[in-house]
Order: structure tokens, then sequence, then C-alpha cells
């Protein structure tokens, strides 16, 4: 970087802001369309693993090696059969919030009292309308727990994509070092957390509404 | 199938021309690069993380701000932290690990103090019954029970440093990631192939020597109830 040149630019934010929104646009559904497939995933796969135990520990060791795998490692291994596409960067992101979503279904169901059980049983609930009516509104705070971890940390990692020519905002990072201007880096970072800050709340909010049961209860991650 | 063999073939190629096993662009020298990196962030992620979390777990102080940091730092995108860090800085391998560090610190951190908050507070005070100093009771009641969690924090921040160690090569550093790199930029499949092969056995080795170390320093009577990781 040149002497003198500061951190950011105003003037250049300003120039960009259409542009920027865009590239916003982009990120937001790089990052959250994973993790609602790894949530259409997670949730039959969780119920299955609470239902049968023996199943669990296997899954677990599946979803913690993909996690362990880095993310650019994985890209590559999927550019072969999907090329530079934004599936490429979609799949791997999927498989790693499955790491955080199937245990928490697993523990958000295994929250459910049992006395909660017996009673929806006794009322006549057949074991799939328990599950869907009974069990898993239950497990929502947990969940949901979950889901905040998977979409903060997916929503920060679609910018690696961009060595693959799909990265959101992640454009920004690689065209501030080819231009040795820091500017579009900075924003690109700030923007990335602001939008994960911000989904985190929203997911916050969106618990509160969903369990109005337990609206004095605070449940963190 | 047949063109997963071949990928396999690919990489098998690769990993046996005696070329990648020589030299400043061998595996070798990559993977010692790739392994400083990594355990030197480690070290020091380790120490602090350590440190301020049996601190904040014993002392119940600073919870809310250990909670804040730990959900703030999942939010930062890593590969934009290290472009920064090479635009800024320049070329050269410190301040690069000094982020790797910092990025590493809040998940070993937030699950220290987890692991010792979450203590049995009955556990603990039988500790201080039996006439065990605070230090005793963080040393050897406190710590032995957190042991799970604590590893856990150790392995997110082991695979976060690997993985972000791995694309610390576009802005230019070595380690792993340049075989990628280099490969992409030259066009050339096997190159990328061949190191993305490496950096997952990597991981599968970082994983497994988690494993097998939850299983050697874990006491038995905890293994029951500490079934997530």
């Amino acid at each position: 970087m040149s002497d003198g040149e500061p951190l950011v630019r105003w003037q250049w934010i300003g120039d960009h802001a259409g542009e920027l929104a865009d590239y916003t646009g982009v990120h937001l559904r790089l990052g959250l369309l994973p993790v609602l497939f790894g949530l259409i995933v997670s949730v039959p796969l969780g119920i299955a693993c609470h239902r049968w135990r023996w199943l669990y520990a296997p899954v677990l060791t599946v979803t913690n090696i993909l996690y362990s795998i880095p993310s650019l490692a994985l890209f590559m291994i999927f550019v072969r059969y999907t090329g530079l596409t934004e599936r490429t960067v979609m799949i791997p992101l999927t498989l790693y919030t499955l790491s955080v979503l199937v245990p928490n279904v697993v523990d958000g169901l295994a929250s459910v009292p049992e006395p909660v059980r017996q009673a929806a049983t006794a009322l006549g609930f057949g074991p799939v309308r328990r599950v869907v009516q009974v069990e898993l509104p239950i497990a929502v705070p947990v969940v949901i727990a979950g889901v905040r971890v998977a979409a903060v940390s997916s929503i920060s990692l679609v910018a690696v994509g961009q060595l693959i020519g799909q990265g959101g905002l992640g454009y920004y990072i690689t065209r501030g070092l080819q231009l040795d201007f820091p500017t579009p880096i900075v924003t690109a970072i700030v923007l990335i957390m602001l939008l994960a800050l911000t989904t985190d709340a929203l997911l916050v909010l969106a618990q509160r509404l969903l369990t109005p049961w337990s609206r004095n209860k605070v449940t963190s991650s | 199938m047949n063109d997963f063999l071949n990928q396999v073939r690919l990489v098998g190629d690769w990993l046996t021309s005696s070329q990648q096993w020589h030299g400043d662009d061998g595996i070798p020298h990559r993977l010692a690069e790739h392994l400083t990196y990594s355990g030197v962030s480690l070290l020091f992620a380790a120490l602090i993380g350590l440190a301020f979390g049996l601190l904040v777990g014993h002392t119940g102080r600073g919870a809310f701000a250990v909670a804040s940091v730990a959900n703030l730092a999942r939010a930062i995108p890593t590969f934009g932290l290290v472009v920064l860090v090479v635009t800024l800085a320049g070329l050269s391998t410190t301040p690069v690990l000094v982020a790797l560090v910092a990025l590493a610190i809040p998940p070993i951190l937030i699950n220290t103090f987890e692991g010792v908050r979450g203590v049995d507070p009955v556990t603990r005070d039988a500790a201080r019954g039996v006439g065990m100093t605070e230090w005793e009771v963080l040393i050897r009641v406190e710590v032995p029970m957190s042991l799970p969690l604590i590893l856990l924090g150790l392995r997110i921040a082991a695979i976060q440093v690997v993985a972000t160690a791995t694309v610390a090569a576009y802005p230019g550093l070595g380690g792993l990631g340049r075989f990628i790199v280099d490969g992409l930029s030259r066009n050339d499949y096997q190159l990328v192939i061949g190191g993305s092969a490496v950096v997952v056995l990597l991981a599968l080795v970082v994983q497994i020597v988690f494993t097998a170390l939850r299983r050697v320093v874990v006491s038995p009577g905890l293994r029951v109830s500490a079934s997530r990781s």
C-alpha cells in the first residue's frame, strides 16, 4: 500500500453504493440458502438420530470430518462436478452447517420433557404427529441456537468462494488486493459482519415469535 | 464413478512424482510451513484463550464480554482479514500469524469459559469443603471436568487455523494453499486437486489427533455426558 493511503476512502463507497448493494444480495443468497438446505437435511436426520441412537455417533463423525475440511479444498473438489458456479460454493457450505445443526436438532428433541411426550401419547398423538406438532416446537429454541451459529459462520465463509469467482462481497477482497487499495477490503469485511450480525439478531427475533411461551427465558448459543 | 477414479489417479500421479518431494515448492516444505503457521498460532491462541477462559469461568466476571467477543468473532470473514493484513502490512509472515492468533482465541476462550462455568456448583462447593484452595479447585476440579469442552474449543480453533492458513496462500504466503492457488492461476487442475487432497489429509490428521487426545486426557467418568464433540 502506498504511503498516505487512508484505510477507507469514503468517496469510493459512495461511488459504488449500487454495485455494493448488488453484491450484498448475492452474498446473502450464497450464505443463507446453504443454511436452509442444511436445515432441510438436518431436521429429518436429527429426528432419525434421536429415534435410533446408534445412528448418531457415525453421523456425528461424518459431519465433523466434513466440517474440518478447509473450504478452499472442498470448493476445489466440487469444481470438477459443478464448475465455477454458485452451487460449488453452496454445497460445501451446506455440508458445514450439518455439524452444528444435526447435534442441535438432537439436543433440542432430547430437551423435550418426558411427561410432555407421554401426555401427547396419552392424548392420542401418533409417533409422527407427536414429533411434528409437539416435540419439534419445543425443540425450536435449541435448533435456532444452532441456526444462528450456522448462519453467521456461513455468511462469513462465503468470501472464500471468490477464489472460484463466486464469493459475493468477497469480490471486493480480491479486488482490493489486486489494486493494492484497502477501502474495498475494509468495506467488504464490515458489510459481511453487518450481514452476519443482522441475521443473528433477526433469528433471535424469529425465535421469540415462534416460541411465545418461552419469551421470558434467555436462550443463547 | 469413473471420473472419481480418474481424479484419484490424478492425485496419485501427482503425489508420487518426485518433483513434489523436493525443493521450496515440494510437499514437505509446504507442509512444514503450514504446520508452523498453524502450530505457532494455535499455541499462542491457546495460552491466551485458556488463561482468560479459566479466569472468567472461575470468577464469573466478564461473562457477557466473553460471549459478545465470541459472537462477534464468528462473523469476521477470515479470508478478508488475512488479505487486509497483507495489504496493510506487506507480505510478511508475522502480521498474518497475529491475525491467525486473534481468530483462534475466541473459540478456545468461549468453550473454556462455558466448560468451567458449567461445572456443578455443588461439586465446586464440595471441593472447597474438603479444604481445596481456589487454585486447587480450578486446576484439580474445574479443569478436568471441563476438558471435553476445552478440547472442543481447541479443535474448532485448530480447524479454523488450518483452513485460514490455506487461504493465506492467496495473498502470497506459503503453506499447502500454495498448490491450490498456483494451480488455479496456471490452470493446472492436477496441482489444484493434488494440493486439495493434501489439505484434506491434514484436516483428517487434525481430527484424529483430537479424537485420540480426548480418549487419553478426558476422565472416563465424564465420557457419558459429553457426547457432543
